[in-house]
Order: structure tokens, then C-alpha cells, then sequence
């Protein structure tokens, strides 16, 4: 197989019809993402980055422009490219382990036994510690836990690629921290294809291969890459001192007070 | 439209949290209103704990009520003491309720029952007429909800409909059916169906596309995203459209009975009022209250279920 053309984002533009008029979020993004490979995106508010995460989920129709994986041209969404949705998108009737079970079923009756889908459920749970809260509803979890259901969900669905919206936004700086080890743990043991949209210097360090700079909109496009050749497992505290890490993170740091928005206050 | 549909939306608990903040007056009455922190006379200040505690909480909820309605018990004595003589005596009042209680069930014939077969005559129309707006309302709710082609459709007669007392329909019943029966249930049917259908599609447009986004990407068809996902998200919303025309419509039942005849807690009332048994209306007037009140707190019930929580 060709790694190169694993997930591949050619030329591709987004016009919005407002109310008010077209609005161009993004202009000719360009973009090959290997196999296994941790993307982050990044870039100030309104640059568009949820919305290139909306046109690879297929929650978006593209306006010109193509995205492929593994070939196949993406036409709408699909549990290949699962969501982690940026503010965990649960549903609040059903259980933890029914938030998972809906998904698992959906995907897996016809071809994997009831027993053995309970199974998968309960391993995806174990997967991020959330196995002790199976029978618990989202409003009885906290923020970060809730967080860690919508990444077992995501998982549940065996993605090609996992697509995840700010998904440590809300969290506390702890939490946050705990998630992100959580994360790249489960990406070093199932290789998964991750784009991740983040608005965090140090958490984009920390968990990519590569970081895609957007620039600012209206017609947003990749205004640099940087790609951060840090060896894996990584560890945050001895991160501090790598020289290949701290020259990433200052790239980043250049870029977004470069581009940072006359308008922002 | 959609804000006369959120007031509807909103109204009910307001107005449970407003009383719930009226409840704890301080009593006041003869002696003045103890300082803050001044144990008032006669308060167990010595006791277990739990009893102190039982009492400051057993105190407020039992006393102040009991002494409102001893308040107009009074006041009903003396107006009718001094400015309406034909007004029934409280004492007159109490025997008729001891009456009426004594034999609830007795049947002399289709015109001659006892109070509570005229109860549950009312109740068996009323949840006829509530449970047909359930299956119409309902999935016309969601329509209107799901699709701008039926709200732009359907709104403007719904707004025009919504506003006119039930009871203007019931000659159409009367024409329709050519029976009381069947016109009182549709005069309820028609009383219920409005906020059940304005409830319903204010909840399906209010479900996040977050959950809706969750069922794309797991590629739901319509059936399943129905299923699991618009049903169980609006439940609250169509639950408080239910309790809005559940106790709408055991108000209008009364009234659409007096002019039905027959049975019914409604007729009964104004029979009652030809055979000139003031008595009996006032029984009859707390009994429908006492109705009232379980119908809530049954709905109430149904309501606590479906409360998710702010997840």
C-alpha cells in the first residue's frame, strides 16, 4: 500500500451561503497524512480549522476540491473517520457503557456476536480507566471522564482515522494533562491516524508528528508545517529540555503571533 | 410563534419555583416576628436533634397552611354571617361534604350516581380526549419540528386555532357526533392537542446537532435516528406539553359537563345548583382541586424519569 495516499486532502475550498452574502472559510488546502501519523491543526479563533475537520468528517459538503482515504473519495460522513466530538457530544439518556453499546452495535451487528460486542464495549472503556463508571449517566460523570466516553466511543468504532475537535478544551489544566498522556498512549498501542485540532502550543508539541499552521481567514489556508521530530514514548516532563521539541513549539509560537488577528482583542 | 411555544415551555417551572420561595414565611399573626436568631417562645430548645429538626421542618409546612384555611373559613362565616345570608353555613358545608363521602359510590339510576362514579366519569373523558392528542399531536409535532414545509404549512391555522376557547367547539362536536359523549372527549382532544404539538416541535428543534452529528457519523437511517435519538432528546419538551394540557383540560371538562349534561363532576355541579345545593358545589369545587393536584403530581412522576440531568 502506498502510506503516502493514506488520507489525502487535494485542493480542496469551503464557501459558506450566509445571510449576508458568500463567506470563504477555506482556500486550496493541501494535504497528505500518512498512515499512524498524529496531525495537529492549529491557528487563531475563525481560521477554519473545525471546518477542514467537518469536511474530512463528511459533516460538511466540500465546494470544489476532493478528499480521499485509502482511495475512496469521501462523499459524507462514516465510522472510518469517528469524531471526538469537542464537547463530548454523549448522550444524556443512556449510559456510559449504552453511550458506547449504540455505536458498537450500529457498526458491528451482523458481524460480531452479542457477547462479543459487550466484550469490545467493556475493553474500549478499560482502554481510557472509564470501565468503573459503565453504568453511570453523563451527568453523573465530570468533564474530563465524559471526555474520556466520547474517545472510547470514537475508538469503539475501529477508525481509520480518529478526528478530535479540541477535545481538552473545557478541561483543567490536570485533566487536560492526564488526557493528553492517555492519548498518546492508546495512539502508540493502535497506531490509529489522528488529526487533532487543538489551540494549544505545548499540547500540539507534545502529542504530534507534524503541526499544520493555518492562517487566519476569510479564505484560510496552511500557512506552514512544522513537524516535530521527537522520538516516541514521549514524556512531558523530559520534553522540557529537547532541543527538536522546544524548536517546534518556538516555530509555532512565531507563526501565531505573526498571524495574530488585528481584530482580535 | 416559536416564543409563545417557550413561554409554554418555561412556564411550569417558574411557577413551581415561585412557590417553593413563597412557602417559608416566617408566621407571623399575633405576637410579633421574632429577631433573627431569637429562639421564639415555647420553641423546643432543649430535645433531641432530629426532633428540633423534625419540627422547624413539620412546623412551616403544616402550620401556615392550616392557618390560611382556618383565615377563610372565617372570613367565609362572617360574610355569610353579615352580607350573604345565602351562602351555606361552613358547619352546613361539612355535613354535606360528611354526606357525600359516606356513600361516594352509590347508584340510583343513570342521572342518580354517587360523586366519585361522577369523578371518574369526567376523568375517563378527559383521558380519552388527552390520549388521542397524544397519538395526533405527537407525530404532528415532530413534523412541524423536522420539516420548515409543514411549520410553514401548519402554523399560521395552528396560531389561529390555539387562542379560542375549547368549548367554542363543542356545538361542532355536538354537530359531528350527535351525541355528548363522544363531543365532550373532542372538546378535550382539542384543548390538549395544541400545547402537545407546540412543545413537541419546539424539542425537535431544540436536539443539539451535536447528537445528530454523533448519529451521522455512526450513518443512522432515518427510522433509527427517530428512535434513538429525537424521541428520547425531546421527551422532556413533549412531557411538559403533557402536563400543560392535562391540567388545562381537567379545567375545561367542568365547564364543557355543565353544558353536556348527564354525568360528570361538570353536570354535577349544576345540577346541583338547580336543585339548589350551594353545599355541594362548594364539596365538589374541593374535589375537583384535590384531582387536580394528584393528575400533576402524576405527571410530575413521569417527568422526574425523563430528567437526563445537564449533561
Amino acid at each position: 500500500m502506498d502510506t503516502q495516499e493514506h488520507l489525502r486532502i487535494s485542493k480542496v475550498g469551503k464557501i459558506f451561503k450566509t445571510s449576508s452574502g458568500q463567506y470563504e472559510a477555506l482556500r486550496d488546502v493541501d494535504l497528505a497524512i500518512e498512515k499512524g501519523e498524529f496531525v495537529s491543526i492549529i491557528g487563531h479563533s475563525g481560521c477554519g480549522k473545525s471546518t477542514l475537520l467537518n469536511l474530512v468528517a463528511g459533516l460538511e459538503p466540500l465546494s470544489y476540491g476532493a478528499i480521499s482515504l485509502d482511495g475512496q473519495i469521501i462523499k459524507g460522513p462514516g465510522p472510518d473517520r469517528a469524531v471526538v466530538f469537542q464537547n463530548h457530544s454523549l448522550l444524556p439518556w443512556l449510559t456510559v457503557y449504552e453511550n458506547v453499546r449504540l455505536a458498537v452495535d450500529k457498526i458491528f451487528t451482523g458481524t460480531r456476536a452479542d457477547g462479543q460486542r459487550h466484550d469490545w464495549v467493556m475493553a474500549n472503556l478499560e482502554l481510557v480507566n472509564m470501565e468503573h463508571a459503565a453504568h453511570k449517566r453523563p451527568a453523573e460523570i465530570s468533564g474530563g471522564m465524559k471526555q474520556r466516553v466520547g474517545i472510547a466511543r470514537a475508538l469503539s468504532m475501529e477508525p481509520k482515522v480518529l478526528l478530535m475537535d479540541e477535545p481538552f478544551g473545557a478541561l483543567d489544566a490536570l485533566t487536560r494533562g492526564h488526557l493528553q498522556d492517555s492519548v498518546m498512549e492508546i495512539h502508540a498501542r493502535l497506531g490509529n491516524t489522528v488529526i487533532m485540532i487543538t489551540h494549544d502550543v505545548d499540547e500540539a508539541a507534545l502529542l504530534s508528528d507534524r503541526i499544520i499552521m493555518m492562517s487566519n481567514g476569510p479564505a484560510a489556508g496552511i500557512g506552514q508545517i512544522s513537524r516535530v521530530n521527537v522520538p516516541r514514548p514521549r514524556h512531558r516532563v523530559e520534553l522540557v529540555e529537547d532541543p527538536d521539541y522546544l524548536s517546534a513549539r518556538a516555530a509555532v509560537l512565531r507563526f501565531l503571533h505573526e498571524h495574530r488577528s488585528e481584530v482580535a482583542a | 410563534m416559536t416564543d409563545a411555544a417557550l413561554r409554554l415551555v418555561s412556564d411550569a417551572p417558574n411557577a413551581e419555583d415561585a412557590q417553593q420561595a413563597g412557602s417559608p414565611e416566617p408566621a407571623g399573626g399575633q405576637a410579633p416576628p421574632p429577631e433573627l436568631g431569637e429562639v421564639p417562645k415555647g420553641w423546643p430548645d432543649s430535645g433531641p436533634a432530629w426532633l428540633r429538626d423534625f419540627l422547624a421542618m413539620a412546623v412551616p409546612a403544616i402550620v401556615l397552611p392550616a392557618v390560611t384555611f382556618l383565615l377563610v373559613l372565617a372570613a367565609w362565616s362572617m360574610v355569610q354571617a353579615s352580607l350573604v345570608p345565602e351562602l351555606p353555613t361552613v358547619q352546613e358545608t361539612w355535613a354535606k361534604a360528611v354526606e357525600v363521602f359516606s356513600d361516594p359510590f352509590y347508584v340510583y339510576g343513570p342521572n342518580d350516581m354517587g360523586v366519585a362514579w361522577q369523578v371518574m366519569y369526567s376523568l375517563a373523558r378527559v383521558l380519552s380526549g388527552f390520549a388521542l392528542a397524544v397519538l395526533v399531536g405527537l407525530p404532528a409535532g415532530f413534523l412541524i419540528g423536522t420539516s420548515r414545509v409543514f411549520e410553514t404549512a401548519w402554523m399560521p391555522l395552528i396560531q389561529i386555532l390555539r387562542p379560542v376557547s375549547p368549548l367554542a367547539w363543542l356545538p361542532i362536536g355536538l354537530l359531528l357526533f350527535k351525541s355528548v359523549d363522544p363531543s365532550a372527549v373532542f372538546v378535550i382532544f382539542i384543548t390538549s392537542i395544541w400545547p402537545i404539538i407546540l412543545n413537541t416541535a419546539v424539542g425537535v428543534r431544540a436536539v443539539p446537532s451535536d447528537y445528530t452529528n454523533v448519529a451521522r457519523v455512526l450513518n443512522f437511517n432515518r427510522s433509527e435516528m427517530v428512535r434513538k435519538i429525537y424521541i428520547p432528546a425531546t421527551m422532556p419538551y413533549i412531557l411538559t406539553g403533557m402536563q400543560l394540557s392535562l391540567g388545562t383540560a381537567w379545567m375545561v371538562i367542568v365547564a364543557a359537563e355543565m353544558l353536556t349534561g348527564g354525568i360528570g363532576i361538570g353536570f354535577y355541579i349544576w345540577d346541583e345548583w338547580n336543585n339548589l345545593s350551594v353545599p355541594s358545589i362548594i364539596v365538589a369545587i374541593g374535589i375537583i382541586g384535590v384531582v387536580g393536584i394528584v393528575l400533576e403530581a402524576l405527571m410530575k412522576l413521569v417527568q422526574r424519569r425523563f430528567d437526563y440531568g445537564n449533561a
